[in-house]
């Protein structure tokens, strides 16, 4: 099924499960949802789940932690995290810290979900990856799947996690199509998922650039280069082991990553590598992200901006050379 | 269902002598006015003399008619927020000296373990959600809550405070048009005390009467004499009513005046305001209004008021007494509450 369908069941069957869970966000129920991900919610869950909100994230957001507080189960839909901004002060300041501020009283069982990162030629205001600043506070957990399998289970989880989670997806995934299981499960958030074996070299991703950085392996293999592909799936907690346990092996690792190179979460990657792995490393962590620029609109500009398997390719050359 | 309330259009109750509360209940509200007072200069004293209190420390003196007269008609179970400004606010809804003053020193015995402090007095039993530090941050949590009786179906109602500076912020804006276009069962109480710090309110508002603000939300609204504790209390347990059983919003404008300066570090007045107007004000101190009109009223005599500060008194001492006993949180206290569900 599609990543979108994938997340619509997730949330569908949580709501089914457990009355107190609710969506609400732009254009979630009479318009199907911006990105078709709540389609037949409205439809099947009513008025009463299922809110459209005016263009007030700061406000709905708040209004989602408050009544976190007192027991509900928001899951608040972003249109997309470029939007999210505005809603930074109640994430920060209010989900992020009311458990820790109310000596252990309030905690905020809360989804915050939506799309992130680059789409198509959507330029600078709606093209960025923010998944490092929320990862960077404590109180918060960050989730990121990069397929339809991955999508559902976490998104189930998150939704009956107890503390507030950011769940990043994005506008490219939500028509690749995955195998899910009718069963039902769950995936446990901070564990990560190796996609794909290998001895040469590791390469950590999230999201969407999971599947760029497997059609590279894919690229490398055809060389002989033999990549492990880790899909963190979590940003925070990260699953510091699956990454070590790796680089144990293979000796080079590159982290790869859809976030500008300045202070972003590959770089936490890279400073815990080099802690706990450096007597394994036989050369420098090597790094493929986005160019330090806002998202310019033109075709060719974007595609220099966004890793990319070339990108990506080279920089494995560079880290075996 | 009327959209509009103004002071003059009092309830039938108003209308009657001490709008015919019984004694208990009125000698009751003149001890928590003044249990705030004593509590509030018991905390200064604290703070500047013995260095026991640190950081950040807004008091309530002068604004105590509005928080006793706004909550005399909730329940335990209504839920209510509040600013910075929050120890009148906290010991009103049923938090104790002791755990409020512990909080306040920093120490395990705090509401919040000493985690919180001044800013953030938590009280899940007694429905207190805080105590909050980003003005207007608190206001879409208080419609959340307000959202989250209505989706249950429950009456409770939820009781939001915040200052008059807080009314041009984004936040509140947004909160008032969702709290009207899907009609929460939430008050949302604005205490102006005239100055956001050190800013008059006529250089901050392009609207002076505040409570016209809600007209653009469709909202009912009111402004009301805070230092009038029987006026306040008039008021919004109207709108507590028109939240409960009509599960509609209201924004009510309390005009109050603080006493000492934004918070305990800042002058009482100065540049921003004269000492001349601070005493004109004080002539019309909330606590001796009252205790004139019960005396008045023969509700009340002076043995009473004696007996009440006595007992104030000691509840404030056995407050200082809990929180000096108190320990310093232990350092592994660091790390908890950082999660709930930690992995």
């Amino acid at each position: 099924m599609q990543f979108r369908e994938a997340l619509n069941q997730a949330m569908s069957e949580e709501m089914e499960r457990d009355p107190n869970v609710f969506l609400m966000g732009e254009e979630v129920g009479v318009y199907n949802g911006a990105y078709k991900v709540s389609k037949g919610m409205l439809d099947r869950f009513g008025p009463r789940r299922v809110w459209d909100t005016p263009i007030t994230e700061l406000g709905f957001c708040g209004l989602g932690v408050g009544a976190a507080m007192v027991g509900l189960r928001p899951i608040i839909e972003m249109m997309t995290f470029n939007f999210s901004v505005l809603a930074l002060d109640e994430v920060l300041n209010s989900a992020a810290k009311m458990l820790y501020m109310s000596g252990g009283q309030y905690n905020i069982p809360m989804v915050i979900r939506g799309p992130g990162g680059a789409a198509h030629m959507l330029s600078a205001q709606h093209s960025q990856a923010l998944e490092s600043w929320y990862a960077h506070i404590p109180g918060l957990k960050v989730v990121q799947p990069s397929n339809p399998y991955d999508a559902k289970g976490l998104l189930k989880t998150a939704i009956r996690d107890n503390d507030p989670v950011i769940f990043f997806e994005s506008e490219v995934m939500y028509a690749n199509k995955g195998e899910v299981p009718e069963e039902e499960y769950l995936i446990p958030i901070g564990v990560g998922d190796i996609k794909k074996e290998g001895k040469d070299i590791t390469l950590v991703a999230r999201g969407r650039i999971v599947n760029v950085t497997l059609e590279a392996a894919e690229a490398l293999s055809k060389d002989g280069i033999d990549a492990e592909v880790i899909d963190l799936r979590t940003v925070r907690p990260l699953d510091e082991e699956i990454i070590i346990n790796s680089v144990m092996k293979t000796n080079h690792a590159v982290v790869v990553e859809e976030n500008w190179q300045y202070a972003s979460m590959g770089s936490y990657i890279v400073d815990i590598i080099q802690k706990r792995a450096f007597d394994y490393l036989d050369a420098p962590i090597g790094r493929v992200h986005t160019e330090d620029v806002p998202m310019p609109y033109a075709h060719n500009l974007e595609k220099l901006a966004l890793p990319s398997v070339d990108k990506i390719v080279k920089a494995v050359q560079e880290t075996l050379a | 269902m009327s959209k509009e309330l103004v002071t003059e259009a009092q309830s039938e109750a108003a209308l009657m002598p001490l709008q015919g509360l019984d004694r208990d209940k009125l000698y009751n509200m003149l001890y928590q006015m003044i249990l705030i007072r004593r509590f509030e200069e018991k905390a200064a004293e604290l703070y500047l003399n013995e260095r026991k209190i640190g950081g950040f420390c807004h008091l309530y003196i002068g604004q105590e008619a509005v928080a006793v007269g706004a909550m005399a008609s909730l329940r335990k179970d209504d839920y209510v927020f509040s600013s910075y400004r929050d120890h009148g606010h906290a010991l009103v809804k049923g938090m104790s000296g002791g755990e409020v003053m512990a909080e306040l020193f920093g120490r395990i015995g705090g509401c919040a373990k000493g985690k919180g402090g001044s800013m953030h007095m938590f009280s899940r039993e007694v429905n207190f959600l805080g105590g909050h530090g980003i003005v207007g941050g608190h206001i879409p949590l208080a419609t959340g809550s307000a959202f989250a009786s209505k989706y249950r179906g429950d009456d409770r109602v939820t009781v939001c405070f915040f200052g008059e500076a807080a009314v041009n912020i984004g936040a509140f804006h947004e909160s008032l048009n969702m709290a009207s276009l899907w009609k929460l069962p939430v008050v949302y109480i604005c205490e102006n005390n005239r100055y956001g710090m050190g800013t008059a309110l006529e250089r901050a508002a392009s609207l002076y009467d505040l409570s016209e603000k809600a007209r653009a939300y469709n909202m009912a609204h009111a402004h009301v004499d805070g230092q009038d504790l029987l006026a306040m209390y008039d008021v919004t347990n109207q709108a507590i009513e028109r939240a409960r059983h009509e599960s509609l919003p209201t924004f009510i404008e309390a005009r109050t005046y603080r006493f000492v300066g934004h918070s305990i570090s800042d002058p009482a007045h100065g540049h921003y305001r004269t000492k001349e107007e601070v005493e004109e004000y004080k002539q019309r101190d909330p606590i001796k209004t009252f205790t004139a009109m019960l005396i008045e009223h023969e509700m009340i005599n002076e043995n009473d008021v004696k007996d009440i500060e006595s007992r104030v008194r000691s509840e404030v001492d056995e407050a200082v007494r809990f929180a000096d006993e108190s320990p310093i949180p232990p350092a592994e206290e660091l790390y908890t509450d950082v999660y709930i569900q930690p992995l």
